[in-house]
């Protein structure tokens, strides 16, 4: 044993710690470990603020505040039920609207478009994507309330008046407008993602398939389509996100009527609308409390519906890979 | 005294929040006087009316501004010192309506007033619209009625004289800055209100006389208490103030809608300053009291060039004694 073992000199811990700095690891792990941390700490934190400042109207209301329909804040009785069905209606409508198209384009823009097309559409939709939201409430509140008020509303409700979901008075503002921009706004996001998503296929699936004798439909629709779902579904999540928590550009078209209507061309309600529309003048305990326990329902409902995300990405991997 | 003098070299910043109506005023009176005394400075938040009085029961700003007096249960809350309330300017709100083709000015009552936005009155044709507006062509069609969305001191002030000339309203809806209405859309400020009435054939809503005035809105004439059909104005707003004047409560906390006087415009009102009657700092107990005695008397000059109505002499002279309870 030539090679004795020659025991290190002790290190002073001053010197350790630089040693651990400049070796970046360690200190990169920590630091970001405390980056991620704060993630998790201000989602708790939310919850805790919007639990105990809503405390006044949890105590008083308890469960039933999801299921009541009345809001007088004259006579103090709040109830969430309006804005619960007003956000997941709308929300709900404009993704039915906007998925498709959107797909749609994003699958021309990916696999079928001449690349300069490509390229610019790409570049307007990003653009479209960047547009604050209360210019689309302006467009919606000069174009599109006339529109629906003098053109579709009273179009459906010839011919189709006879389903609850188009009868009453067409005052142009309500649901189905709310629907329409919100399906407008979502639209670039679902598109950007998703072709996003599309590009990242690996050429090579593209060629095995036109290699079997697919053709160029085939191709996209059978096998790039099946491969990009996640992120397709991801965008489609994204976009539902924005809509539930949408305020400005619907509270200018919904009609802000806190009631449950069948019909789509009734006015509504959603939830981040009233808080916007009511909490500055907000007086008393009970008042604040109810808004901002709303404020919690919307949160859970995004959480549900996140979970819910989650589950159908499982299960349709899950699926997805018995076929591979 | 030492202490107090020397202070007052340095500008005294003053926070002051509230009420959004009479922000324009506001912000233009702080400037004038800032101008005068370079040691005053007042930032003023419109924030509304109730997160004013939020702010100033919890201390975080020297002084509040409300568009509604406060109610008992709100100066309760207030423990450190008294709350005064100084009326500043008044402000009248209108009927405001879109009828295509409509030139006449529509007359209203308290009664069909409250009928339509009750929604018992639900067609422009109906019989007693006609029966006051018997020259006036009414449509056979629809009322679309048109409201606040946010909550606001307007419509506390809309909501209080429905409430008081119409017993079916108080029992059914009550006045607030919000409130359950029976019917009709929603608008957000008076700018959602007024663009969706303009959006909208055969709608009616309500808005600030100044917001009418400015963008040039049809608007209707109100009967007031005495039986006589009055168009809002500076004269006929004053005027409610001025009949409301003799009944003046020594706190002025007073609603002035349903005036008495046969020229008084009934759907007006006063908006307030909220001033603690106690204040730690000398320096700004002076520059608060400065301000005051300059508002009512320069200041209310300024107040017809930015179309609100100025305070009548009665009120004036009321108020200049109550500065004097600011220790």
């Amino acid at each position: 044993m030539a090679t004795a073992v020659i025991a290190a000199p002790p290190q002073p811990a001053a010197r350790k710690f630089v040693k651990l700095l400049r070796d970046g690891d360690k200190a990169a792990h920590l630091i970001t470990l405390i980056f991620a941390a704060s993630v998790f700490l201000v989602t708790v934190f939310l919850v805790y603020e919007l639990w105990v400042q809503s405390s006044p109207a949890r105590a008083k209301f308890g469960f039933e505040f999801l299921f009541s329909k009345s809001w007088d804040p004259v006579a103090e009785k709040f109830g969430a039920l309006p804005f619960i069905y007003g956000t997941v209606l709308t929300s709900l409508l404009a993704l039915l609207i906007s998925v498709p198209l959107a797909v749609g384009a994003a699958i021309f823009l990916s696999e079928l478009a001449p690349p300069k097309l490509s390229n610019t559409c790409t570049f307007l939709v990003e653009l479209l994507a960047a547009v604050p939201s209360v210019i689309y409430g302006l467009l919606a509140f000069f174009t599109l309330v006339p529109l629906m008020r003098i053109y579709i509303e009273p179009f459906l409700k010839k011919n189709l008046g006879f389903l609850p979901f188009f009868q009453g008075p067409a005052y142009g503002y309500g649901y189905l407008t709310a629907a329409m921009i919100l399906s407008i706004m979502t639209f670039p996001f679902i598109i950007s993602i998703s072709r996003e998503s599309l590009l990242a296929v690996p050429r090579e699936q593209r060629e095995a398939a036109l290699a079997l004798g697919a053709t160029k439909w085939e191709s996209t629709w059978q096998v790039v389509v099946p491969h990009a779902r996640l992120g397709i579904i991801g965008s489609i999540f994204l976009a539902l996100a924005r809509a539930l928590g949408e305020t400005m550009a619907v509270t200018m078209v919904i009609g802000n009527d806190p009631a449950v209507h069948a019909s789509l061309i009734a006015p509504g309600y959603t939830i981040a609308a009233i808080i916007a529309n009511e909490f500055t003048e907000a007086t008393g305990e009970l008042y604040q409390g109810a808004l901002v326990e709303l404020g919690l329902v919307l949160f859970l409902i995004t959480i549900i519906l996140n979970a819910a995300a989650q589950l159908l990405i499982v299960a349709t991997t899950k699926k997805g890979s018995k076929h591979d | 005294m030492v202490l107090a003098s020397s202070a007052s070299v340095r500008a005294e910043t003053i926070n002051a929040a509230g009420a959004t109506f009479p922000a324009v005023i506001y912000q233009k009176w702080f400037q004038e006087y800032r101008k005068l005394h370079s040691d005053v400075q007042v930032n003023y938040q419109s924030i509304g009316s109730g997160a004013g009085i939020q702010q100033l029961t919890q201390g975080t700003v020297d002084f509040g501004a409300s568009d509604m007096p406060m109610t008992n249960e709100q100066l309760a809350k207030v423990t450190k010192y008294k709350v005064l309330h100084f009326p500043t300017v008044m402000g009248g709100l209108v009927p405001t309506y879109n009828l295509p083709g409509m030139t006449d000015i529509l007359n209203f009552t308290p009664e069909t007033l409250a009928g339509i936005y009750l929604g018992t009155i639900t067609k422009w044709s109906d019989a007693r619209l006609k029966k006051d507006n018997p020259k006036a062509k009414l449509p056979d069609a629809d009322i679309t009625v048109v409201h606040r969305s946010d909550g606001s001191g307007t419509t506390f002030v809309w909501t209080d004289y429905l409430a008081k000339v119409s017993p079916d309203w108080k029992a059914k809806v009550g006045a607030g800055t919000s409130v359950a209405w029976p019917t009709g859309l929603g608008g957000k400020g008076n700018e959602g209100v007024a663009g969706t009435v303009k959006e909208t054939p055969n709608s009616i809503g309500y808005v600030e006389l100044i917001y009418a005035a400015q963008n040039k809105m049809a608007y209707g004439a109100v009967k007031n208490s005495a039986g006589e059909f009055v168009r809002a104005d500076f004269d006929t707003v004053s005027e409610a103030a001025a009949g409301a004047a003799k009944n003046m409560p020594d706190d002025f906390r007073v609603s002035i809608t349903n005036a008495p006087g046969k020229k008084a415009y009934p759907i007006s009102s006063f908006t307030w300053l909220l001033i603690p009657n106690k204040f730690d700092n000398a320096t700004k107990k002076n520059a608060i009291q400065g301000f005051l005695k300059w508002m009512l008397a320069d200041g209310q000059k300024f107040a017809a060039g930015l179309d609100y109505a100025p305070l009548p002499k009665p009120v004036v002279d009321k108020e200049e004694k109550q500065i004097g309870m600011i220790q």
